[in-house]
């Protein structure tokens, strides 16, 4: 039978402590999630206390340094890859992009920021009590990061900020943004990176609750109307917040990959358990060549994007990484989403266009793998830069 | 207090089980294992003993090829101490089990012994009560609430109609039955820490017990596949149906 477990290709990446993790996590997700997530999306809101729970189960802190309440010990990059694609599993993207959304906004103050950001803001985000997202996309534009325009000016020893950031997931919940500011000249040099604490003087943000997919995901519009930060918020130096923003990139597209591979894996399971119960003309689906070859098809390009994951997942994990190679999977893994979201609704009909089904939701979050988090056209240019071409 | 608890690797309740084309046996190639439910709810009850300080040590053991250690490392991950895994490839019977467990008791003198109502595989339901008549203990059977109240266990068992309490004189056997807890996830850390907690390995031979088997198995068959429902087209045909073709009524 085709399932999202069957769909695995045995990997000599995984040992039997990466097992043990995916059947608990599994048993969390069964009993903390799944019997939740259609509420949960028609409610367009995820509960506090899935984040207390998430830290429970040792979610939240996967990754981070144990000095801040976090889990590095015994741990490596395919413990994350699983916790992907189990939260992904549940079939609504939204809940992987929220509820783990420091996973964006996090690494800069830990990779970059003082020990007194690192004190203030790690340990909270860890314990779910707190959150915490990552703004650069603004309403003036979300690819051409260079170019961004809302300002932070040097006063005394504090930024006033002005401007605008949209499209932010969990932007309505979060207690601090990892916010991207111009402080200099034009272009990536005069970047840098600052936290901003959602309850500061001038700042306001309104929800962006009409959307496609992710309807469990906040995502909200950020106002910054003379907002007065403390200069030691800075993360990193002044006018060198390119390198923060970017030294999460691999990560950032190898969980997008993994989420979408596992959506992709979610809707041919959906879509096998019918073909083979449902009949037409005589027989079931799964036996009509025409809908045999879409799985066949399907699983052809899973397996493939399974396998190019795992290998560049080994590379980010022992340095090896070429940036382009991350840009390309991220890519590939979109468009595989796209093409199994497509075909497994075509092979579940009408039903498979009404709300229930997972592969109906997933059919309307393909579009936010393939623009957010580097669009594929960006990708494919950034690629074809570092290529040499 | 020490509390001993038997779990056993079988396959996972999630899995359709497929009999092989020579109906020898259940197929177990390539097929997802995993600790049998009943004994779950037993290391997940051993654990809250040990939560409330009733008890002050958790050991759990399994019989089984040297891959049961992933169940032995799932229980130590749920929050026992340590583990024993007793490794033989042989077929397991409940009888020597039973006797294997006999040795075990006897090495580690637990005050409470928990176990599984039955594993999930061969239904057999028995190796608790065998153990209860090996060892002399008193024995609670298909527990769904165990309280222990000083040198006494208060067991209420599920019998049919209704719920039954004793009260044993420990040390006792207690077997679990499905309603006695629901068993927890295992946090990440905890899996990490599980890694670090010891594992001792031993064999039948090292515990004097002969791997001697009473049974052979003949023969298994898969359930008969369900027959496709058919539509009726009003109540009078279901009902002529039900009298003349199903004769149920
Ligand atoms: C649900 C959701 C959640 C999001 N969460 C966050 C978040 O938490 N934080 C955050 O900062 N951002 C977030 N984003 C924003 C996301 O990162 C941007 O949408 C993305 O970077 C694209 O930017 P844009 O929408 O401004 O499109 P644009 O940059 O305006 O691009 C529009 C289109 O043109 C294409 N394009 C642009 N430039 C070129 C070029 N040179 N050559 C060819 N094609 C080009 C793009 O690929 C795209 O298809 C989120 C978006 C969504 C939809």
């Amino acid at each position: 039978m085709l399932t999202f477990d069957s769909l695995r290709l045995a990997s000599p990446y995984y040992n039997d402590n990466h097992a043990e993790w995916r059947s608990q996590l599994r048993k969390f997700v069964e009993r903390e999630i799944m019997p939740h997530v259609d509420d949960w999306e028609e409610a367009c809101d995820l509960p506090q206390a899935l984040w207390h729970k998430a830290a429970e189960v040792g979610l939240l802190q996967l990754g981070y340094p144990e000095q801040y309440g976090g889990l590095t010990e015994g741990t490596d990059i395919f413990h994350t890859i699983i916790a992907v694609e189990e939260l992904s599993r549940t079939g609504a993207g939204g809940i992987y992009a929220t509820l783990m959304v420091h996973g964006i906004g996090l690494p800069p103050v830990v990779h970059f920021g003082s020990d007194y950001l690192k004190n203030m803001v790690i340990a909270p985000v860890l314990s779910g009590e707190k959150h915490i997202s990552l703004a650069i996309t603004e309403p003036g534009g979300g690819s051409d990061v260079a170019n961004l325009s809302t300002s932070a000016v040097r006063d005394g020893d504090h930024y006033i900020i002005n401007g605008s950031k949209t499209f932010i997931t969990g932007g309505i919940r979060a207690d601090w943004y990892t916010v991207a500011v111009r402080t200099g000249g034009e272009g990536v040099g005069g970047i840098s990176m600052i936290l901003v604490p959602a309850d500061a003087a001038g700042f306001s943000r309104t929800p962006l609750n009409k959307k496609q997919g992710w309807w469990c995901s906040d995502t909200a519009t950020l106002y910054f109307d003379n907002v007065r930060v403390p200069a030691s918020y800075l993360i990193g130096a002044e006018n060198q917040g390119f390198m923060p923003i970017v030294h999460n990139f691999n990560n950032e597209r190898l969980a997008l990959t993994a989420g979408a591979l596992a959506s992709a894996k979610v809707c041919i399971e959906e879509a096998a358990a019918w073909a083979k119960e449902r009949k037409t003309f005589g027989k079931p689906l799964s036996k009509h060549q025409v809908i045999r070859h879409k799985f066949a098809e399907m699983v052809r390009q899973v397996n493939a994007t399974q396998a190019y994951m795992d290998s560049c997942a080994w590379q980010i994990q022992n340095g090896k990484a070429k940036p382009a190679d991350i840009a390309l999977l991220k890519v590939q893994a979109t468009m595989v989403m796209e093409f199994c979201a497509r075909e497994a609704l075509q092979i579940l009909g009408g039903a498979g266009y009404m709300r229930g089904c997972k592969s109906e939701r997933i059919y309307r979050e393909v579009r936010v793998n393939a623009i957010g988090g580097g669009s594929e056209e960006i990708m494919r240019d950034l690629a074809a830069r570092q290529l040499g071409l | 207090m020490k509390v001993l608890v038997a779990v056993k690797r079988v396959i996972d309740y999630n899995v359709k089980v497929r009999v092989k084309p020579d109906n020898s046996d259940v197929d177990l190639t390539n097929v997802k294992m995993a600790m049998n439910p009943f004994c779950e709810i037993a290391v997940e009850e051993a654990v809250r003993l040990k939560e409330k300080g009733v008890a002050t040590e958790v050991v759990v053991v399994s019989i089984g090829p040297k891959v049961a250690q992933e169940q032995i490392r799932t229980a130590l991950a749920l929050g026992a101490d340590r583990g024993i895994l007793i490794e033989t490839e042989e077929k397991l019977e409940s009888l020597t089990v039973a006797k294997l467990l006999k040795a075990v008791v006897e090495k580690e003198q637990p005050q409470l012994v928990l176990m599984g109502k039955q594993t999930i595989d061969s239904d057999n339901n028995q190796t608790g009560q065998m153990l209860g008549a090996l060892t002399n203990m008193a024995q609670g059977t298909f527990a769904s609430e165990v309280a222990v109240d000083g040198d006494k266990v208060n067991v209420t068992r599920e019998i049919d109609g209704g719920l039954r309490t004793v009260a044993l004189k420990l040390p006792a056997i207690v077997t679990t039955d499905l309603r006695l807890n629901e068993p927890r996830y295992a946090s990440l850390p905890n899996i990490m820490k599980a890694k670090r907690k010891p594992l001792d390995v031993t064999t039948p031979a090292d515990l004097g017990v002969a791997m001697t088997s009473t049974l052979s198995l003949v023969k298994v068959t898969p359930p008969a596949e369900r027959q496709a429902g058919i539509k009726v087209g009003s109540v009078e045909e279901l009902v002529e149906k039900l009298k003349n073709e199903a004769k149920v009524l």
